[in-house]
């Protein structure tokens, strides 16, 4: 099987790569930010897949695209241009009418099988805008640079989801009371059977959370197919290493799950981060598994680089984000952090949603630097220096951005 | 015409699984060949391109490690020398 499949990628590439000549040349320049590793810039492109718009494309497989920073002007951030992230280069296409979910386990009295129209129907249906950021954005930012996908900003995205709650579900199935994770699984799998699938838990309180679903539709539309068609897991407020593509089992077990994404990779040095909301049976005296997002925030507008003219106002917007505390407040310093003033928050969609800012002023001629500080409800505020972390984690540095008035 | 037939099928899924994938050149040095052939048939070779160049040599050891040890990939240690040789010098730091 091993050879077969590897002669199908090689196959596969050259071929397509062959059939359509023009779309290799048509690589345009990707709008990159600065600070990233040189390699970047030199192989990183715009490319579209098929469904999407053309973004930032860092590795064709496993696809890992990311978002371009300006569809970030608006908080919800459009299905055909959501991020694409896989670790494992086979990804079937599914036929919804035959996909089902498997529920079951050791912790499970009652194991079931869901289809599409059992999630659809067959539950209450509920809604939560909720921000899918890889564990990894801004890897590419790190300072000493890391190993792994050198993510740029746009490894994250905002979206309207829908589906069902996860702790319904799991009340068919009758858990029992030693359950102490729920383990899920998706459709795409390794091109090799000596690759540790990818599957991943989550603690039970946070699978029992209200906000925990299984969505099957994303800004009022059926997901697309690189962002987990036909449904995936919701874990509003934890970075989305938890949020399972093209879903197909659930499992309630009665110990802790030891697969290799769970023991040996997203993991967080132990008490380097402020982090409020942690992963008790996953925890090592060294380490524990990455969960929650911590407070961040991005400048949208004006460009960096910018050219704007004299005497006339500026609106400097972004968007701010945090592990489902909710924004109390984004600060802009025009003295490189010396002092601040409060930015105006935008329409608060939800605790853990986008959250639009906006900060106006007339800035005096010259160069102007600006710096964006989000605090969220928890009193948690973004870092002036990295926390330093060999997979590249938890960047929320504050990025400065500069233009010119003249 | 049977292995032509299997190809076809193959392909299809392929196709309907991934995006076009172009290739994706890498520097032309002794050991290219070496890293195509063990690295290329689970990842694209823009994953070495986009990690340069910040790593040294031990830094690429340790990856090509991680592939072996953590994904299973089924690199012969006779090969890993050379693997290790071409990153370090092509897309690594220090020679």
């Amino acid at each position: 099987m091993l050879g077969r499949r590897r002669v199908l990628q090689g196959l596969g590439g050259s071929l397509a790569a062959s059939a359509l000549p023009g779309l290799a040349s048509a690589a345009d320049k990707p709008p990159l930010v600065t600070g990233l590793p040189p390699g970047v810039y030199d192989t990183a492109i715009l490319e579209a897949l098929p469904g999407k718009k053309p973004l930032i494309k860092l590795a064709y497989r496993p696809p890992n695209y990311e978002t371009p920073l300006s569809y970030f002007a608006t908080p919800i951030t459009p299905n055909d241009a959501f991020f694409v992230r896989y670790h494992l280069s086979v990804i079937p296409e599914i036929d919804a009418g035959s996909w089902k979910i498997q529920v079951g386990g050791d912790g499970a009295a009652t194991p079931l099988e869901l289809t599409l129209a059992d999630l659809q129907r067959g539950y209450e249906q509920v809604e939560v805008t909720a921000v899918c950021q890889c564990s990894g954005n801004r890897r590419g930012l790190s300072e000493p640079h890391v190993a792994g996908v050198e993510w740029g900003i746009g490894a994250m995205g905002n979206a309207v989801w829908r589906g069902v709650r996860l702790k319904d579900v799991l009340a068919k199935a009758g858990l029992r009371k030693e359950t102490v994770e729920i383990v899920v699984n998706g459709a795409d799998g390794p091109p090799i059977a000596t690759t540790p699938d990818f599957v991943k838990s989550i603690p039970l309180a946070k699978a029992m959370d209200e906000n925990t679903i299984i969505a099957h539709s994303m800004n009022g539309q059926s997901l697309p197919h690189f962002n987990g068609y036909p449904a995936r897991l919701i874990v509003p407020g934890w970075t989305a290493t938890y949020w399972m593509k093209h879903l197909t089992n659930i499992d309630a077990a009665t110990k802790p799950f030891d697969g290799f994404w769970m023991k040996s990779a997203y993991r967080i040095p132990s008490g380097k981060f402020p982090i409020v909301s942690r992963f008790a049976t996953q925890q090592t005296d060294a380490n524990e598994p990455i969960t929650e997002m911590v407070v961040n925030s991005l400048i949208t507008a004006p460009a960096e680089g910018a050219r704007l003219r004299a005497g006339q106002a500026v609106e400097v917007r972004g968007i701010a984000w945090d592990g489902g505390y909710g924004i109390a407040q984004v600060e802009i310093s025009l003295d490189r952090g010396r002092s601040w003033r409060p930015a105006t928050l935008g329409r608060d969609l939800g605790r853990y949603s986008f959250r639009p800012w906006s900060y106006r002023f007339t800035p005096r001629p010259g160069k102007a630097t600006v710096l964006a500080k989000a605090t969220n409800a928890a009193g948690q505020t973004q870092v002036d220096k990295l926390i330093f972390n060999p997979p590249g984690y938890h960047n929320n540095v504050m990025r400065p951005l500069s233009f010119t008035v003249a | 015409m049977r292995s032509l037939a299997i190809a076809g099928a193959l392909l299809l899924v392929a196709g309907a699984a991934s995006a076009a994938e172009s290739p994706v050149p890498l520097k032309d040095a002794p050991g290219r060949q070496l890293v195509e052939n063990n690295c290329a048939g689970c990842h694209s070779l823009d994953y070495p391109r986009i990690n340069a160049p910040f790593l040294d040599r031990k830094g690429w050891e340790a990856e090509v490690a991680k592939m072996i040890n953590a994904y299973g990939a089924p690199i012969p240690q006779e090969n890993v020398p050379g693997i290790v040789d071409y990153l370090t010098r092509s897309y690594g730091v220090g020679g």
